[in-house]
Parts: structure tokens; sequence; C-alpha cells
């Protein structure tokens, strides 16, 4: 019923019309192809979660010598035992606390969001989006896993950037394409990372806190700040 | 220039499912119709059409027990919405 008071409104301006036909090509055409209930709230979210973990992190780094100890530690690559009796497995609590805490987070502010926009969460775009996500994500931690294997920690936050920035390079042509630019970011900082082995901490509450809270609030801006619903 | 716009494409809804079947290999009536927001009578009035036009074609399958009709855009329905969308592209040029 909306649909035809809406339609009559705009033949009546006739020079507008070609315009708003291809506007609404292009619309449906995002809309179906692209996941974009994606919130920026939940970037903001994640990016939180990130610097409590980070935070917690750094204060059982702190309780366990302080940070020059822990690099010593870290840049003595193949002494995984020295690590684990030196944090006693506290650090991958932390981090696996605060991932199941941030994705969670992500998930509830963006499931709001596509109520709110009367999106379908679980559409086809949904999926696609998952599955292009995941799979750079799962090659990564395989990998990483095995580098811990080998004790290799030091490289361990850079990887975790190197790959979390190659899936968000990929979920760019999937969700907002914004979510390409933070890719970049993630590399970027993951790459110089590399050569700052035993800094990853700080690289980590970078990429996964402050540039995750930079785009949710640069998104939000953009899109939810002033949604018509 | 007239000329070229698409009759059918006139009513938005067309115009829309149109748009969502040249991005999408096929896909199904259900999705068409949260895509759309619109109701189920409406939705198959507006394909029946568009299939009328030979421009979609129906592919019935099934998930498991339960139906699943998918829609995809023919050769025809291609080539005509992009002779429309360039339509509509040189009328915006025109106008300028």
């Amino acid at each position: 019923m909306s649909y035809f008071v809406f339609q009559s409104a705009f033949y009546m301006d006739k020079q507008q019309q070609p315009l708003e036909d291809l506007q609404h090509i292009k619309k449906m055409m995002e809309r179906s192809s692209r996941f974009i209930s994606l919130s920026g709230l939940s970037g903001i979210a994640a990016g939180v979660c990130a610097l409590a973990g980070a935070w917690f992190a750094n204060q059982v780094i702190v309780e366990n010598g302080g940070p020059s100890g822990y690099r010593d530690v870290v840049s003595r690559t193949f002494q995984a035992e020295s690590l684990r009796d030196f944090m006693g497995h506290r650090l991958f609590q932390i981090a696996g606390f605060t991932f199941v805490a941030a994705l969670f987070l992500a998930f509830l502010f963006t499931y709001l969001r596509s109520k709110k926009d009367k999106i379908p969460m679980w559409g086809a775009t949904a999926q696609r989006l998952m599955i292009n996500v995941a799979i750079p994500m799962a090659v990564g931690g395989i990998y990483l896993y095995k580098l811990m294997q080998f004790g290799n920690y030091g490289l361990i936050a850079p990887g975790c950037l190197i790959f979390y920035g190659l899936a968000l390079v990929n979920a760019g042509k999937y969700t907002l394409g914004e979510v390409r630019y933070l890719g970049y970011c993630q590399l970027l900082l993951g790459i110089i990372n590399c050569w700052f082995v035993g800094y990853g901490l700080y690289f980590w509450a970078m990429g996964f806190g402050v540039l995750h809270i930079i785009y949710g609030g640069l998104m939000w801006y953009r899109y939810e700040k002033s949604s018509p619903e | 220039m007239i000329e070229n716009l698409n009759k059918i494409f006139d009513s938005r809804i067309r115009l829309g499912i149109m748009s969502t079947l040249m991005v999408n290999a096929d896909i199904s009536f259900n999705e068409l119709k949260e895509l759309l927001n619109i109701t189920d009578g409406n939705l198959a009035s507006h394909l029946k059409t568009l299939e009328e036009n030979e421009y979609v074609k129906i592919h019935k399958g099934f998930i498991g027990k339960k139906t699943n009709t998918t829609y995809a855009v023919t050769k025809a329905g291609e080539k005509a919405f992009k002779i429309h969308l360039t339509a509509l592209e040189k009328m915006i040029g025109s106008m300028k």
C-alpha cells in the first residue's frame, strides 16, 4: 500500500524518476548480494573487549616479572615450556575469553541492527560472508597452532593480525566495502609487528582494540546514526 | 531514448526483482519476499508477469521434503534489463 503512495508521489516529479529508479536498482543489488546489517556498534564492542583483554593480559605479564622478562621469553624461541610455566596458560585463557566475548557482542549488535532494518540475519548473504571469513581464519588458526607447538610464540600476535587482515579484505566483497580498509590496516600492523617480536600485546591492542573502535565509530556515524527507522 | 525504457520495468517491484536476480545466480521465493518486503500474492503476481515475458525462469526443487522454488534471470531478461539500464543512464545524462 505504502508503495503505491510512494510511486504516485514520485511520478508527479518525472524529472527525478530515472535517477530514483537507478538508485533503487543499486540498493536492491547491494541488499541482495552483500550482508549490510553489520553494525558499527559490533566493531566498537569487539574493540572494547580486545582492550579489556589486553589490559588483563598486561596485568598477568607485570605480575610475572614485567614486560622485559616476558620479552626475554618470547624472543627466545623453541622454549615453549618456559613460557607455559611463566604464564601458566593464563594468557591463552584471557585470549580465548576475549575472543568469545567479542564475537558474542559483535553478533548481538548486528542481530539488533538486522531486526531494526527488517533484513533477515541468516540469508544467503550472511552465509556467503561467513564462509569467506571462515576460510582465512581457519587456515590461519591451524598455522598458528603449529607455530605454537614449535614454541614460536613471538610470531603468534603478528600472525593473528595478518590472517585476520586477510579475512577482512576478503570480507569486503561480501559486506560493507569499507571492511577492506580495516583489513589493510590490520595487515600493515601485523607485518610491522614481525620486526617487533615481543611487543605483540601492544600491536594486538592497537589492531583488535583501537582500530575496531575507530572503524566501528566511523561506520556507525556513516550508516546508523541517522537511520530512517 | 524513452522508447528504450521497458514498460515491464515501470513497476518498482519488478525492477527490484530483476536487480536482485542480476547479481544472484538464483534466489528463492522466500528470500525475494524478505528482500522486497512484500506479500506472497503481490510477489507471485509480479513474478508471473516477468515469467510470461520470459525474463525469469523458475526452478522447482526440494530441500528435504519441503519444496524450494528458485528464480533465475533468462538471457532475454538480462538483455532487456541492460537496455533499460542504459536508457535510464542516458536520460540522466541528457538532463544535466
